[in-house]
């Protein structure tokens, strides 16, 4: 264990626990934006930056991102600051001139303090705040069917070359991680249709409902080893089943002497 | 063929110098990129062929040579006559004969073709007297020009692998380091971290294996130093990289080179498999058991990637984005594992360095900053190209006693060190010795050496301007402050440049500035509002200007700019309506010309041209009627 003091309070936490788990372990807030419990911190939103200094670093601060810098034994983190509140401000109001009609994005913003961007609003709203959690996840479970395109202020989220991606699963992982709905999907009875790419259905063999894609199937199978069969049930059918057992089982042990 | 021990080594270095003393006569051209694009190679094969025809490697021993970058690109196509040292410049192939006349009877040059000082306007002959080369110290760039970089026995000949003899059979890889710590070495791509610390952490983190990588990325507008060293001297690169390697225990390396250097890629390869049948390079170099092996890794080109987490995520394979990093490459670098990315010319440096000793190389330069450094002058001075001094050599010697001072002699205005990250010094700080502290105390910074030079005609908005142009297109985007920050500041910049500057905006400015430069997660987002920031703090009342009085006081805004003829200094010339884009002046021959104002596209073409100085540029808000073709 290793004991760090933020913004004045001691907290002990285990090493290699990054700053961000830390501060919140300490009962303070931290907003973010590209953080994911399931996946790996990437640092692009930098909405999560606070100062860090150390007693022997003689008054002298860094700014550095919670989500991505090690907790440090002896490490003094102060998470409001002026000038990391100034920097936040900055960041929320220019992801706010990006996405001005984005919901979250002006909760966020509000919440540090900018109600209305004092940026240039983008002449093409978006909801996209180019946080990477679809990108991520999609390299995550091993499918990679998108990507971020092109550099710079022409940042974007796309499969390749703008076509129906090759690799693309049909599992939904990106659209149900974007913190701002941006990802746009269809389902219609036994079909579904993203990123330009419409998926068959699988339906499971007991109440009929069309619950996984074949694509998706067979990659969990190949990626986890289960059978494919495995996913011959839908996830309320397995779970009717689990459920049943479980209640002979405890039956069986009441009833056993 | 393979070298195996020092005393196989001396000797093979007395055979190939043995072959380079019967060249008794050497007729370099210079074939880097830039002479080139100027027609270099066509020279080359008109004096190759025209000293076969007569037979003259026979007869006299004369031989052509085509070399990397001399330096001199301004007077480009290059041809040096060894060892008389007599330069010609802007030479062309249907010159070979008289060249090569002059060379052979050793009488003379052909006057016609030597520079010219532009003050005394005499001709120089020889090499070393002119002033651009005579004021240089070269080390990283030390057989550039003087060695063809496809034979590596020419390179022995000059010297090269001495230092990694000297490296590998009486030092120890501590004892290596200690003498690049002598030296003083600091990295040349601009941050100037102290060589000997990467190289220690690397030696001594846990993990295997090591890596030693050159970037080779250099992607600064107007800097081409590496380049050069790459296409001119490769075998300078690989020497540091097997010492370097030796040093911190690395068996395997990358050169990292942007796509577009295409001759430096070619010219690294053929010399990576020169030096690994010479022993140099690969298995057991050169007999002492160690082993060490290279791979070019070629970029596409993108700015970022010379970042160096950026450019290891590239050459493992992955998108070229900048990584938030809180570890040192040194202890997880490439594929995580301990590595010491070094510049080009950090690794041209090194052979010299082992060869001539820590202490030699730390004699030149001032108080933290050792030895030489390269730099690619351009913009607007008389002699551009590739210089290498002393560091704190002051910026007025560099731009006016090599330089040759301010083109056309109009004042000078500034100069921009360090590329987008950089800044621009004003002509108060003329007399600052060139070092990494001192420049960054100014607001600017080393950088890969980049030095753009500016005139009067010259406004330091569009310059800050011009720089974000850049950066927009090459951040990558993946942090909000680098990719919205520099969007919002580019709009901001429109606005002034446009004549729709905000009182306040300045403050604006500023602020996005620190919110970039906290908040970025690498240095490009980090350093880029650096332009804005030394201009704002050096040219802060051109600033004021745009947005108070809607004028751009060196008459470069279009929006805000028009122009007149002053009709006392008119003499009827016509250049200016020759000169002019738009067909916007008329004028008899010999009679008074003017601008019609509606036609008008304020380029400045005319201003330029005029030989009697009777252009004259003014504020379109101060005077709307004329500006908007009321007058004639």
């Amino acid at each position: 264990m290793i004991s760090l003091s933020v913004n004045g309070k001691t907290v002990r936490v285990p090493e290699g626990t990054r700053l961000l788990d830390a501060i919140r372990g300490a009962g303070f807030d931290v907003t973010t934006l590209c953080d994911h419990p399931a996946l790996e911190p990437w640092g692009g939103c930098r909405l999560c930056l606070v100062d860090v200094t150390r007693k022997e670093w003689d008054g002298w601060c860094k700014m550095v991102v919670s989500c991505m810098f090690p907790a440090e034994d002896g490490l003094v983190v102060l998470t409001d600051t002026e000038r990391v509140q100034r920097t936040r401000r900055v960041v929320a109001d220019l992801l706010l001139a990006r996405c001005p009609d984005t919901p979250l994005v002006q909760k966020v913003a509000a919440r540090l303090g900018v109600e209305r961007t004092s940026y240039a609003p983008n002449p093409e709203p978006t909801d996209c705040i180019l946080c990477a959690l679809c990108t991520r996840v999609c390299d995550h479970i091993g499918v990679s069917a998108i990507a971020s395109v092109n550099r710079g202020a022409g940042r974007e989220i796309a499969p390749p070359f703008h076509d129906a991606p090759p690799d693309c699963i049909g599992c939904l992982a990106c659209a149900e991680i974007c913190p701002t709905s941006c990802i746009p999907y269809e389902t219609s009875d036994g079909s579904r249709t993203i990123w330009g790419k419409t998926f068959e259905m699988l339906r499971c063999t007991r109440c009929g409902r069309a619950h996984v894609t074949k694509e998706e199937a067979r990659h969990f199978a190949a990626r986890t080893g289960v059978p494919e069969s495995y996913f011959d049930l839908c996830d309320a059918c397995k779970r009717e089943d689990m459920a049943k057992q479980f209640t002979r089982l405890s039956e069986g042990a009441r009833t056993s002497p | 063929m393979r070298i195996e021990g020092k005393a196989a080594f001396e000797e093979a270095v007395r055979k190939a110098r043995e072959e380079a003393a019967s060249r008794r006569l050497e007729v370099l051209v210079c074939c880097g990129t830039g002479c080139l694009a100027n027609g270099s190679q066509k020279v080359a094969e008109a004096l190759a062929a025209e000293a076969d025809r007569r037979g003259l490697s026979a007869s006299v021993g004369l031989f052509t040579k085509k070399t990397g970058c001399h330096g001199f690109c301004e007077r480009g196509p290059l041809v040096v006559i060894q060892p008389s040292g007599t330069l010609y410049t802007r030479v062309k192939p249907e010159n070979a004969g008289e060249i090569l006349d002059k060379a052979v009877s050793g009488d003379g040059a052909v006057t016609r073709l030597l520079y010219r000082d532009p003050a005394t306007k005499k001709p120089v002959e020889k090499y070393d007297e002119v002033p651009f080369y005579k004021n240089q110290t070269r080390v990283a760039m030390r057989n550039i020009g003087k060695v063809d970089p496809a034979d590596i026995r020419d390179a022995l000949a000059h010297g090269a692998y001495r230092g990694l003899v000297r490296a590998l059979f009486d030092l120890s890889p501590e004892e290596v380091i200690a003498e690049v710590e002598k030296a003083g070495l600091r990295g040349r791509g601009g941050a100037g971290f102290p060589t000997a610390r990467k190289w220690k952490a690397a030696r001594k983190a846990p993990g295997e294996p090591k890596f030693v990588l050159c970037n080779g990325d250099e992607g600064d507008p107007g800097a081409f130093k590496d380049r050069s060293i790459m296409e001119g001297d490769p075998h300078s690169v690989l020497e540091g990289m097997v010492i370097g390697a030796y040093a911190v225990g690395a068996h395997e390396g990358y050169i990292y080179v942007r796509d577009e250097y295409p001759l430096a890629v070619v010219h690294l390869t053929l010399a990576m498999e020169q030096a690994r049948r010479w022993g140099l390079l690969g298995k057991n170099i050169l007999g002492s058991g160690f082993d060490f092996d290279i791979r070019i890794s070629r970029g596409g080109g993108a700015f970022v990637c010379g970042e160096s987490s950026a450019l290891m995520r590239s050459i493992e394979g992955k998108t070229g984005e900048p990584r938030q990093k809180y570890v040192h490459a040194t202890d997880k670098g490439l594929f995580d594992c301990p590595t010491v990315l070094n510049n080009v010319e950090t690794w041209a440096d090194v052979g010299a360095i082992l060869d001539r000793g820590g202490e030699w190389f730390a004699s030149m330069g001032t108080a933290k900053s050792k030895g030489t450094k390269a730099f690619s002058l351009v913009g607007k001075v008389k002699n551009t190209g590739l210089i290498e001094l002393p560091m704190g050599t002051t910026l007025r010697h560099i731009i006016y006693d090599i330089g040759g001072g301010i083109l056309g002699d109009r004042p000078f205005k500034a100069v921009q060190t360090g590329g987008p990250s950089g800044g621009c010094v004003p002509e108060a700080l003329l007399d600052l010795p060139v070092d990494y502290e001192k420049l960054t105390e100014a607001g600017s910074m080393m950088g890969s050496g980049g030095m753009i030079v500016m005139d009067d005609r010259t406004c330091m908005v569009d310059v800050a301007r011009y720089f974000l142009g850049f950066l927009i297109e090459e951040s990558c985007g993946k942090c909000t402050p680098c990719r919205e920050g520099l969007k919002q500041m580019k709009v901001l910049f429109d606005d002034l440049v446009a004549g729709r500057g905000r009182p306040g905006d300045i403050e604006r400015i500023e602020r996005l500035a620190e919110g970039m430069q906290l908040g970025s997660l690498c240095e490009l987002g980090k350093s880029a509002p650096n332009p804005v920031l030394s201009t704002l703090r050096y040219f802060r009342h051109e600033y004021e200007a745009h947005i108070e009085r809607k004028a751009c006081p060196a008459g470069i805004c279009r929006d805000l700019t028009a122009y007149e003829i002053v009709a006392e200094a008119c003499n009827g010339c016509g250049a200016c309506a020759k000169a002019c884009p738009a067909d916007a002046i008329t004028g008899e021959k010999k009679a008074l010309h003017v601008i019609h104002q509606g036609k008008c596209i304020s380029c400045g073409a005319c201003f330029t041209v005029c030989p009697s100085d009777a252009i004259r540029f003014f504020p379109k808000a101060e005077r709307p009627e004329a500006a908007s073709g009321g007058l004639p």
